[in-house]
């Protein structure tokens, strides 16, 4: 079929980009007009990782692979409601403490009061869903800013862990429990996971196969067979890959697997559902949004209840890792990170930009950069320094990328 | 149809029949301003109606109260013989009241398509991206749209090109009756001529179209019925064979007006040239 009898390539103006040199040609457009996407991330990690390789060859060694991914996986979990909450164009300041909150929750309720522990968990699922509703309350019916309502949920909600925990401040939870082992040695068995490797790629394959088909019965343009297989075969190998060193040492974390399950499914909600769609529209123009005939109010609420969710789940997850829920739990870092992590990745603070893959990307760099510093022996001092300049250096390529979006016409 | 009796006698059929809108007494008040009082208007299935006035004289506002966007002061609304309540947005769209608006109300960050098909995406779980495309292009090519891509976001197109777009919106929902806010303000020749054609297609099919346009030679091209408001106030209703002069005496509100002292000075300098239309 000639090019020129597909409905999306008639008018003349277009540039084609049938020859590699053509493709190559548009890909270097795009990243001078700001649709960077995922490529400065995957550079700076690369170049994160190439530096503390350098001064210390234990940090790539399949072992701290690991080691950082686990961690990466409860933040992450965290950061992915931060991209839902960013792409209407609001912030949740306070997700650190309803992590902390959550964990405290699960371990009061399990440990000191015998609950089952799925009951535990549930509850501390719901009250997260609670305080979602609350800001979205606040935010729809008095437009109370989100920035101020989550900032004082931050404070309310540090308090009311505390208050949970009581005098002793620290609650061990249970080694040998399946929430425990969950988040400290839960490996996928070596089979099971090249078989999974295989699958996605192989589910790659199909459903591109399946839309390049669609599209070409239709007269529209479509990827050729042969790209369509080359990427599937990329994902498989570089996931194989992965594996493979992984599996070195302990393997792939089960929490690992858990979240990137999420991050699929918030990817495949926010680009392939109407819900998603109403998300991406508000955070790009509300009234536009309002005036289409979508529910403003619910699509702001779903991002509330799910971003607070999310990170009760991730609060959870966490004190499995540490198998204890203390009055540390959530404080410090964590707020910053899960925001930071959705930055970095590449989701825009001015709403209506971003994918769910940001939070994946993000989080291991921030965790690389941390872990790296701490192989390091270097004081914390200088890790706050860094992650610092690290989302100074995130939110100015944000910025940018958004001014030249608006000159290049792309917004 | 082939005789023009029946034709005519179809649309005599359609003005008798009970108007699809019908507005008494509305206003809408903004703070101390009064944007519109006690407006009276009735448009009919299969009937274009013009509304025309000066700048800040309230069509828009009339529109956005019909569409949801504002709601009214005082009045009433009718709508396909029954009262209504326009609450917001959805509610206009769900009586099947469709809106270009004059500011366009696109999101720049969604591309054409999904501009076009906001909030009525096909398939909600697993949007039916081939299917949303294939009837942009129906569309855009129904309005002789020059849009190269409809994978770009909105940001990258011009002025026109947008217009284009928030036109297709509007068409998708098969409405009942469509407000097209200065639809042609920023369209070329042929863009321009399209829309008109389509104004008169929608006519046909049997829609009510409120149509507003600072360009006289356009609404008295289409229009069945010119409203003209000043100053949020009714100011006569006109049909296509009025004058120049008549039309902007209603607008401007007086014979002797900038429109007229411009003419005459064009005529003197022209010496002896007919008056013309
Ligand atoms: N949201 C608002 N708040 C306060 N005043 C408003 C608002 N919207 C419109 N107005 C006022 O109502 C009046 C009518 O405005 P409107 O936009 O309806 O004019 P228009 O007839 O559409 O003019 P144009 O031809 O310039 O588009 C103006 O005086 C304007 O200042
Ligand atoms: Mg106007």
């Amino acid at each position: 079929m000639k090019a020129a009898e597909l409905i999306d390539r008639t008018d003349e103006r277009l540039h084609r980009s049938d020859s590699p040199v053509d493709t190559i040609r548009l890909f270097l457009d795009r990243i001078r007009s700001g649709e960077l996407g995922s490529l400065p991330v995957i550079v700076g990690l690369v170049l994160i990782c190439g530096v503390f390789e350098g001064l210390n060859s234990v940090f790539l060694s399949s072992g701290n692979l690991v080691n950082l991914l686990y961690d990466s996986s409860t933040i992450g979990v965290i950061s992915l409601g931060i991209v839902g909450i960013l792409m209407v164009g609001e912030i949740d300041l306070s997700v650190g403490s309803v992590s902390g909150f959550s964990s405290a929750l699960v371990g009061v309720l399990w440990v000191n009061m015998g609950w089952p522990v799925w009951a535990a968990i549930a509850a501390a699922i719901a009250c997260g869903a609670v305080i979602g509703l609350v800001y979205a309350f606040l935010f729809n019916r008095f437009s109370m800013p989100s920035f101020v309502s989550t900032l004082s949920g931050l404070l309310a909600i540090l308090g009311l862990q505390l208050y949970i925990l009581g005098d002793t401040g620290s609650i061990n939870l249970p080694y040998g429990s399946r929430l425990v082992t969950f988040g400290q040695s839960a490996f996928v068995p070596p089979p099971i996971a090249y078989a999974a490797a295989v699958l996605a790629g192989l589910a790659l394959f199909a459903t591109e196969l399946r839309t390049a088909r669609r599209r070409r019965g239709a007269d529209l343009s479509s990827r050729s067979v042969r790209s369509i297989a080359g990427r599937a075969l990329l994902l498989g190998a570089v996931l194989a890959a992965l594996v493979f060193y992984l599996d070195r040492d302990a393997g792939v974390p089960w929490m690992l697997c858990l979240f990137i399950a999420l991050v699929l499914l918030l990817n495949y909600t926010l680009t392939r559902t109407r819900w998603g769609r109403a998300m991406t529209a508000v955070g790009g123009n509300r009234e536009a949004a309002r005036r289409a005939g979508i529910n403003v109010a619910r699509a702001y609420t779903s991002a509330f209840v799910m971003c607070s969710v999310l990170a009760s789940i991730g609060g959870i997850l966490a004190s499995a890792r540490l198998a204890s829920a203390s009055q540390q739990a959530g404080t410090g870092d964590v707020n910053l990170d899960a925001i930071a992590a959705a930055v970095i990745g590449g989701t825009s603070l001015f709403g209506g930009r971003g994918s769910a893959y940001s939070a994946l990307l993000g989080i291991v760099v921030i965790q690389a950069i941390s872990n790296g510093l701490t192989l390091l022996d270097l004081s914390s001092s200088l890790r706050y320094m860094i992650t610092g300049s690290v989302l100074a250096i995130a939110v100015i390529v944000d910025s940018l990328t958004r001014r030249s979006r608006l000159s290049h016409g792309r917004a | 149809m082939s005789a023009a009796s029946d034709v005519a006698a179809d649309a005599g059929a359609a003005q008798a029949m009970t108007p699809v809108l019908s507005l008494r007494g509305v206003s809408k008040r903004f703070g101390a301003v009064s944007a519109l009082t006690d407006i009276e208007l009735d448009v009919h299935a299969g009937e274009v109606v013009a509304l025309v006035g000066d700048n800040g004289a309230g069509k828009s506002t009339l529109v956005k109260i019909l569409s949801g966007v504002h709601q009214p002061t005082a009045g009433t609304i009718r709508f396909a013989g029954q009262d209504v309540t326009v609450a917001d947005p959805a509610a206009a769209l769900a009586l099947g009241i469709a809106t270009v608006f004059q500011d366009l109300a696109l999101c720049e960050n969604l591309d054409v398509v999904g501009n076009v098909f906001l909030g009525r995406e096909l398939s909600p779980f697993a949007l039916d991206e081939v299917g949303m495309e294939l009837r942009t292009w129906t569309l855009l090519r129904q309005l002789s749209a020059r849009i190269p891509s409809v994978r770009v976001p909105i940001a990258s197109l011009s002025g026109g090109q947008r217009q284009t777009v928030a036109i297709a919106r509007s068409l998708l929902l098969e409405p009942r009756l469509i407000l097209l806010d200065e639809p042609t303000a920023a369209l070329g020749v042929a863009q321009t001529a399209e829309v008109l054609d389509l104004i008169e297609r929608l006519r046909e099919r049997g829609l009510a179209v409120i149509v507003i346009s600072h360009n006289m030679e356009d609404v008295r091209a289409v229009a069945d019925r010119i409203v003209v408001l000043r100053l949020g106030r009714n100011n006569g209703v006109f049909y296509p064979d009025a004058t120049n002069a008549e039309l902007v005496t209603a607008i401007t509100g007086a014979s002797e007006n900038a429109v007229s002292r411009r003419r005459a000075r064009h005529m003197d300098a022209a010496g002896t040239e007919g008056a013309g239309a």
